[in-house]
């Protein structure tokens, strides 16, 4: 089976966001990156389909040189190749999902994972973009899956409960937390992602949709009254929620 | 620029659900300030509650029906909505950024190469200019763009429009369209819904009572539990205790768990580390009950007291109940 797995390289969850001089994108000064943590949930997810069915997991990521560093992460992981498309970052959804296709198109792949969103600009799209452009179906945000004779069988999670999903292969699967349990590298694992191949391509962007204007912080107005120490502090702190806040 | 606007109505079980209405008023809001077409689309079989949007101001609804449209298929639905926008010259789209609307949006986004923009908190009229705002990095910064596609998708952050303002009473007309079978695409189908039993899901709530590792372990949960059902709201929890096994992960507050805005947000036994106030701190009212008199959350927070969560949590439900049921 042709497995591909396309993943993101953004800042840590623990990072303070600091907004750039020119106002319109991050500071990227001192930021460390990580692979997306639910890309993780994808590689884990695309191993497991490899384990059991055969054939090989192709990593594919857009973005800079940086990346790298998440594709060696996944070829640790157990990825056979990884492959880099560099281009303008700061663009559309759209065109990261065009971008991605244009190298996943050829590889004629039977099934796609991604995580069901990046923690960076967190619009939970691409990988349904993605599977658009390849003529694919898409499950996402799935935290169980099950394939067989063909036949995908999902369950994502939605408002209240689980949606239980089927469709045809070839498609692209986006993964959630609960899918399962993504594996550490091993020492023998990330001594051997040093010779596994990862191969650059370029990416042009015709037409970036996105005109970013501003990026700021959130205000934050609150109010931080310490009410008390104790449990006395409960009456005071209820009719606060009654009478000032009204939210009770 | 001339921008028609479709507003996708989502059903399940038959039923319009809430946040499309809150799409609905925005598609109101903008088709008054462009002078503009707007219309709703719904597709689904039976509809059994669509005469609620003539109370959120759609004069105009076209209901794409066939009995196997029922249930969600993300292949058939995209294709009939990014068609009939197409062929009817609808090029600003809204969707809630529901499971449904986030799963279905991008999708239509791709077949009309429209420029998309997610889980918007705020879409304005300038100098001739659609602009808008969301929440990047789980909400630890807002973005303000503009799309320069011919098309534009966008998916409204659920809370973020009024549904009890008046002014949106309008006369209806439903449209009925049948789709023939020969024009569903059902690669992609839903065949079930399983409903968590009896609670309601935080990323719906109004409500809700979080607890991290200060509840000390599982078997205090129960404390948070009688307080959410007692204020008609939703359990969450950080990170630390899913991840330690004592909560699930559904239920999940912060950056590689759910973006919430409630009304109210109780932080029991919770430090606020840094993904944690990113998924919460656009809640509209917040509490924090915390040991530690320097926690994080105490900075997002508007009330807070500084004590054991298990000494307070049953004095705090013994006093709502006054005035509550």
């Amino acid at each position: 089976m042709k497995i591909v797995v396309a993943l993101s390289h953004v800042p840590d969850t623990a990072t303070k966001i600091k907004i750039s001089q020119d106002r319109k994108t991050i500071d990227q000064t001192g930021v460390s990156f990580v692979i997306n943590p639910y890309d993780e949930f994808a590689v884990e997810e695309a191993l497991r389909t490899k384990e059991k069915f055969g054939g090989e997991v192709i990593v594919v990521t857009y973005g800079n040189d940086n990346a790298k560093e998440s594709i060696r992460k996944a070829l640790a992981m157990g990825a056979d190749k990884g492959i880099l498309i560099k281009g303008e970052t700061n663009v559309d959804t759209l065109t990261i999902a065009e971008a991605l296709a244009s190298e996943i198109l050829p590889l004629q792949p039977d099934i796609v994972f991604c995580g069901k969103q990046s923690v960076d600009y967190d619009s939970s799209a691409v990988g349904q973009m993605l599977a658009e452009l390849l003529g694919f179906p898409s499950i996402s945000t799935v935290v169980k899956l099950e394939i067989d004779n063909n036949i995908i069988k999902a369950e994502r999670e939605v408002e209240g409960g689980i949606e239980k999903c089927e469709s045809s292969l070839p498609v692209v699967i986006t993964t959630q937390k609960g899918l399962n349990e993504p594996r550490y590298a091993s020492l023998k694992g990330i001594m051997a992602a040093k010779s596994k191949p990862i191969e650059e391509k370029f990416f042009e962007v015709k037409q970036n949709r996105l005109v970013v204007n501003e990026l700021r912080l959130p205000e934050s107005q609150r109010k931080s009254k310490i009410l008390g120490t104790d449990a006395t502090a409960v009456p005071e702190l209820v009719r606060l929620l009654r009478e000032e806040a009204k939210v009770i | 620029m001339y921008n028609k606007i479709l507003v996708f109505l989502e059903q399940r079980n038959d039923e319009i659900k809430k946040q499309s209405l809150e799409a609905a008023r925005k598609g109101f809001q903008l088709s008054k300030e462009l002078n503009t077409e707007l219309i709703g689309i719904v597709v689904g079989n039976e509809i059994k509650n669509l005469n609620i949007v003539s109370e959120h101001g759609l004069e105009k609804v076209i209901h794409l029906k066939n009995s196997k449209l029922k249930n969600y298929s993300s292949t058939a639905y995209s294709k009939l909505i990014s068609d009939f926008a197409k062929e009817n010259n609808f090029n600003l789209l809204l969707f809630s950024h529901t499971s449904m609307g986030k799963d279905l949006a991008p999708i239509v986004a791709a077949k009309l190469k429209a420029g998309y923009g997610a889980d918007c908190v705020s879409i304005t009229f300038k100098e001739n200019n659609l602009i808008f705002e969301r929440p990047i990095f789980a909400g630890k910064a807002i973005m303000n763009f503009s799309l320069n596609s011919e098309f534009k998708v966008l998916t409204i952050r659920p809370n973020t429009v009024s549904l009890t303002e008046n002014g949106y009473n309008v006369n209806t007309n439903v449209e009925v369209i049948e789709v023939p079978e020969s024009n569903l695409d059902l690669r992609s189908l839903t065949v079930d819904y399983v409903k968590s039993e009896g609670k309601i899901d935080v990323a719906e709530a109004d409500i809700i009572i979080s607890g991290g590792r200060g509840m000390k372990g599982p078997e205090n949960f129960y404390l948070l539990e009688e307080i959410a059902q007692l204020l008609n709201g939703a359990v969450g929890a950080s990170r630390a205790v899913v991840d330690a096994g004592w909560r699930p992960h559904s239920e999940q507050v912060g950056q590689t768990g759910k973006t919430v805005s409630p009304k109210l947000y109780i932080a029991c036994g919770i430090s606020g580390a840094i993904q944690h106030l990113a998924g919460m701190s656009s809640a509209r009212c917040i509490v924090a009950i915390n040991k530690d008199k320097d926690a994080p959350i105490f900075q997002v927070a508007d009330y807070g007291i500084v004590g054991d969560v298990l000494e307070i949590l049953p004095v705090l439900k013994e006093e709502l109940k006054k005035y509550v049921n």
